[in-house]
């Protein structure tokens, strides 16, 4: 019997559906490969008896000849920045540690309606500010992927969703939420040679994920194939009317629309991303993109989007300002860390609680948020950053005038040793150079596989379509995944 | 360096985080990188540019203006918003006494 664990979403709807094996033994196989696997320090909490439950209620149903859901029987990694309730939600911070939410996240909820089931809390970058899933307060996350040199350096997953793309490709998931502000569903999907799509802003609910910056904050799927995400996307979007800005639009079945033909469209390469000293395997990779999206019938077309060098100072300036007003709730009264010294009064316990439950980067990150945002400098910074994102979404509309999709690397580099970028903040960021665009523009957005580097770690291209149309991006992608033939595996070590 | 180590404390003080002198120290170098890095956003002319306010164009809703219009985010949930709290007396979160 085929090992289970392989499998990805739609072959084990499809299995489960037609009984060829019970969800339960989907998820039992699933549990295993979980707690399996510390040594990859992918999830922070793990909930077998969820995955367990939730297996059993579809196998009830089943039973009794009722509908499964579009997830039915898929067991999932949800990543702790999404409230679940009932189950510790940390935002992988020592500040949220022990929180216990009493409502579940929007998003989760609409997974556990179509049928899914948890496998547990994912480990991430704390409060998803990192590039590497070096900043959680639990620990590390550590890629399945390995440099073939055979020091076995354990290697970044990517970031912010670091435990959700170890997961899903170390086959402890089969799929994974993630969350994008700046890149953290692309990149990591990137360094793990998995697909993971960012869409619209809006398509789904932020209500009950933690809030980094409110503006950027995108959930989305994370899964082996762009098939996978498109099921799981549509299960997870749809209007909120407790997200203000929630879209009110249908969901379209992405799933049954998808077509890897793309005769008549016209995909866009931006001139500005080609930059000096760009990784020639990762150029190399981009023109073999080309081919390949060139192969399924689209025309490659020159563009210009040249505010892209401006698009990650401004995010840099953006995000922070957002995220030190966000973050203004940790105060030790509500919910979370209290650190109250003998004698102490209000004032010092807020600046005790948070000095002692926030990292160095989410630390860094408040500071110069509060900076950027204080008396005298609020116009030179933010206003001239949100004036420079409005230049970077004009630039993406004049660009649709000449062509449907954009095709970009997702990433400059390959994945790196943990430890490696530590000591060069800007060079950490600099990850997100070719993402952070989209996202300034709210536009949908995926990385797929596309192949190895010389040193066999994977490598992903990302697409970027114009607003709403997640179903041309992962056309595209579909596209690529069908003439990459991505098939390679992290060889198990742990 | 654009921020020195009495401009970080300032800023410390206004978030609200406690830090102690070694953290200063090493703090305002990095703070200094990343805004001496960000200042090239000045190069952009912004000068008929309105600034973004909202990513995609959505309208603002009101809800109903009814009692607990989602049980959600409604009322009569005192005890699930005590929940977490760190310390909760009689039905309110308790803090350090703030008035002498």
């Amino acid at each position: 019997m085929t090992d289970l664990t392989t499998l990805g979403i739609k072959a084990i709807r499809d299995g489960v559906k037609a009984g060829d094996f019970t969800a339960r033994e989907v998820a039992e196989g699933f549990n295993a490969n979980v707690a399996a696997a510390e040594a990859l320090n992918a999830f922070i909490v793990a909930t077998p008896d969820h995955a367990l439950s939730a297996a059993d209620a579809i196998d009830a149903k089943r039973a009794k000849g009722e509908e499964l859901g579009a997830m039915g029987g898929v067991p999932i990694g949800m990543k702790d920045l999404f409230a679940t309730k009932g189950v510790q939600t940390t935002a992988a911070s020592h500040i949220l540690e022990g929180f216990t939410p009493e409502y579940e996240s929007t998003v989760s909820q609409n997974l556990w309606d179509a049928g899914a089931g948890m496998l547990g809390k994912l480990n991430l970058d704390q409060f998803a500010m990192g590039s590497s899933n070096e900043t959680s307060y639990f620990g590390n996350v550590t890629s399945p992927w390995r440099r073939p040199d055979g020091a076995n350096t354990p290697m970044s997953p990517g970031g912010s969703s670091g435990g959700s793309s170890t997961a899903v490709s170390a086959r402890l998931a089969p799929a994974a939420t993630g969350t994008d502000t700046g890149g953290s569903i692309r990149q990591p999907a990137a360094f793990t040679g998995i697909t993971g799509v960012k869409p619209t802003y809006g398509r789904c609910s932020r209500w009950g994920v933690v809030a980094f910056a409110s503006s950027l904050d995108q959930a989305g799927p994370m899964a082996q194939d762009v098939t996978d995400c498109a099921i799981m996307l549509g299960a997870m979007a749809g209007f909120d009317p407790k997200d203000t800005t929630s879209l009110d639009m249908p969901v379209p079945d992405w799933e049954g629309a998808l077509s890897d033909g793309l005769s008549g469209k016209k995909v866009g390469i931006p001139r500005e991303y080609r930059m000096d000293g760009m990784d020639a395997e990762i150029e190399a990779s981009w023109d073999r993109g080309k081919e390949m999206l060139r192969d399924a019938g689209a025309e490659i077309v020159d563009i210009s989007l040249p505010h892209t060098k401006y698009a990650l100072p401004a995010y840099y300036i953006i995000a922070p300002a957002e995220a030190s007003s966000n973050l203004a709730r940790y105060d030790g009264v509500r919910y979370g860390l209290r650190d109250l010294p003998d004698g102490a009064g209000l004032q010092d316990m807020y600046a005790e609680t948070r000095a002692a439950g926030f990292g160095d980067e989410v630390k860094r990150r408040i500071l110069i948020g509060t900076y950027v945002l204080s008396a005298g400098f609020y116009d030179a910074y933010y206003n001239q950053a949100q004036k420079v994102r409005a230049l970077v979404a004009q630039d993406f509309e004049k660009a649709w005038a000449q062509c449907d999709i954009i095709l970009a690397p997702t990433t400059p580099s390959a994945s790196f040793g943990l430890g490696e970028k530590d000591d060069d903040p800007i060079g950490m960021y600099l990850n997100d150079v070719f993402a952070v665009p989209a996202s300034l523009a709210g536009l949908p957005a995926m990385s797929v596989p596309c192949g190895v580097n010389s040193e066999g770690l994977p490598l992903g291209l990302q697409l970027v379509g114009k607003a709403f149309d997640e179903q041309g991006v992962m056309n595209a992608g579909l596209a690529i995944e069908n003439r990459a033939g991505f098939t390679q595996r992290a060889e198990k070590w742990w | 360096m654009s921020i020195d180590r009495a401009t970080v404390a300032k800023i410390a003080s206004l978030s609200r985080i406690k830090m102690s002198d070694e953290e200063l120290d090493t703090m305002a170098p990095e703070l200094s990188q990343i805004l001496d890095w960000v200042e090239q956003l000045g190069e952009v002319d912004t000068s008929n540019v309105e600034p973004m306010t909202a990513v995609i164009p959505n309208k603002l809703r009101l809800r109903d203006d009814v009692v607990d219009a989602d049980p959600k985010t409604g009322g009569d949930r005192r005890d699930d918003v005590l929940a977490n709290a760190p310390a909760a007396e009689h039905g309110f979160f308790a803090v350090p006494k703030v008035i002498e």
